[in-house]
């Protein structure tokens, strides 16, 4: 039993080794499956860039691996479906909700507050809350094994932070996925990691509690 | 027919008409008076100067020298397609793409009309490869030149979209695939347009020459549907590579999207 664990937790850590952007000073992370870790930083001071260079979308110096593979071994559009960054800022293209969804039956659809019935929506008519929930949402449909997650509760209210919290922790639980968490809400901090990181001027430092 | 040959008196007369339009323009401070001098008296130069050129090459017909002005040709053909968009590749892509894309196609469609349709001898003869060319390039120019810009103008618009398919994990191309196609439509527009109008709205440019010049009207005809023909094909292929290279030029290796590629004029 303990040895079967230990495989899966190998099989799925996210592994960051003097990772680089911008100014920063090289930053080294492992992140087991099903754990989840916070990053805060004041704003413009490279939260969002550490995040898209995990992602693969900028360049980098460094390594990322996941599962000892390095997202190299693997065409970019691969790393990312395995590796989800959910951006502050979603873009939406088609006219529909579920133009942007690669199946429809997810059960954390109800998690959130949705039923199916939410893919014949309209994007116009989508409010600024329901955007960063479904943005969420569309990103699980690939099953993704580490998500990216830069500020997910910053247009909802409290309720719907807390529902999106639950979600979250049962996606790691039970599915052993794993996750970076921007947020500044310190109370969010303690609810939903079991470290965390904070820029502080160029470097990112292990938050000692 | 008898060709009525035309004397520089005949010019200069069309030539006092633009001067009156440019005087009336300055009376009526339309600002285009001098834009409109500078542009007809260009429109002489580098007439004379090719006609000049023409009569030189026509008199020895040699491959060398007709492959050099055709490169010629290209080159300039190449720069203008750069210079008509506002967001370019940096470096050499700018120019290289839009080159090597109306190389294919111009060059290609022209080499193929002259040996297996026109079938002319030998395939080279002046008289008929450097108007032939000229049309072509000139045509794919405005096809390419259209296509590429359209691309990377709505790649810089759209970037947080093409990056939010990204990230969901689409493919490169699959990320760009409706810019790319709607690129490719916007580059092929003005010929489809041209084509459906022919004869009915505007009498094509070169037809109208042939037929001045003395040409019986059904012969002037079938040219034009060859040149139409030609220039819808080099066009296609020209703005189809085109897109297709600088869509994927927009992407590195990693499939990431590098806007930093392109620059604004």
């Amino acid at each position: 039993m303990s040895l079967h664990l230990v495989t899966i937790t190998v099989m799925n850590s996210l592994k960051v080794k003097n990772l680089q952007v911008l100014d920063l000073q090289p930053w080294s992370l492992e992140l087991m499956a099903g754990e989840v870790i916070y990053l805060s930083g004041p704003s413009g001071s490279g939260k969002s860039k550490l995040l898209r260079a995990i992602a693969d979308l900028d360049q980098y110096q460094g390594e990322v691996a996941l599962a000892l593979e390095s997202s190299q071994s693997m065409p970019g559009h691969s790393w990312r479906t395995k590796v989800a960054l959910v951006p502050a800022e979603s873009a939406w293209w088609g006219a529909l909700v579920g133009d942007h969804f690669s199946r429809y039956e997810l059960p954390q659809l109800q998690q959130l507050g949705f039923d199916e019935e939410v893919m014949g929506w309209q994007i116009d008519r989508l409010s600024s809350g329901e955007k960063q929930r479904l943005a969420l949402l569309r990103a699980l449909a690939s099953w993704p094994r580490v998500l990216l997650l830069d500020e997910p509760t910053a247009n909802l209210d409290r309720d719907h932070g807390l529902q999106l919290e639950s979600m979250i922790d049962g996606l790691c639980k039970q599915q052993d996925v794993a996750v970076i968490w921007v947020t500044h809400d310190r109370e969010q901090q303690r609810r939903v990691a079991t470290r965390g990181f904070q820029i502080v001027d160029d470097a990112v430092c292990e938050v000692k509690s | 027919m008898n060709l009525i040959s035309l004397t520089p008196w005949d010019l200069g007369l069309a030539a006092s008409l633009v001067l009156m339009v440019a005087l009336l323009s300055a009376n009526m401070h339309l600002g285009v008076g001098k834009q409109l001098l500078i542009a007809g008296l260009r429109t002489v130069l580098q007439l004379v100067l090719l006609g000049l050129v023409l009569k030189l090459i026509f008199s020895y017909v040699h491959l060398g020298w007709i492959s050099l002005m055709a490169v010629f040709m290209l080159l300039i053909a190449g720069r203008e397609v750069m210079a008509r968009q506002k967001y370019r590749l940096r470096g050499w892509w700018g120019f290289g793409l839009g080159s090597l894309s109306m190389f294919v196609s111009s060059f290609s469609i022209t080499v193929i009309a002259l040996n297996v349709i026109i079938k002319v001898e030998p395939w080279y003869t002046p008289q008929y490869a450097i108007p032939l060319l000229g049309m072509m390039l000139g045509n794919t120019m405005s096809g390419i030149a259209l296509g590429q810009d359209r691309l990377n103008q709505t790649a810089w618009q759209q970037r947080q979209v093409i990056e939010g398919r990204l990230m969901l994990g689409w493919s490169w191309s699959r990320s760009i695939a409706d810019i790319r196609k709607d690129s490719i439509r916007t580059g092929l527009m003005p010929i489809i347009n041209s084509m459906a109008a022919a004869g009915i709205v505007s009498l094509p440019g070169m037809m109208t020459g042939q037929i001045l010049a003395g040409t019986e009207p059904m012969e002037a005809v079938k040219y034009q549907i060859l040149i139409m023909f030609l220039i819808a094909a080099g066009t296609g292929f020209g703005t189809l590579v085109a897109v297709w290279f600088g869509s994927r030029r927009l992407f590195d290796e990693r499939e990431r999207l590098r806007l930093d590629r392109l620059k604004t004029s």
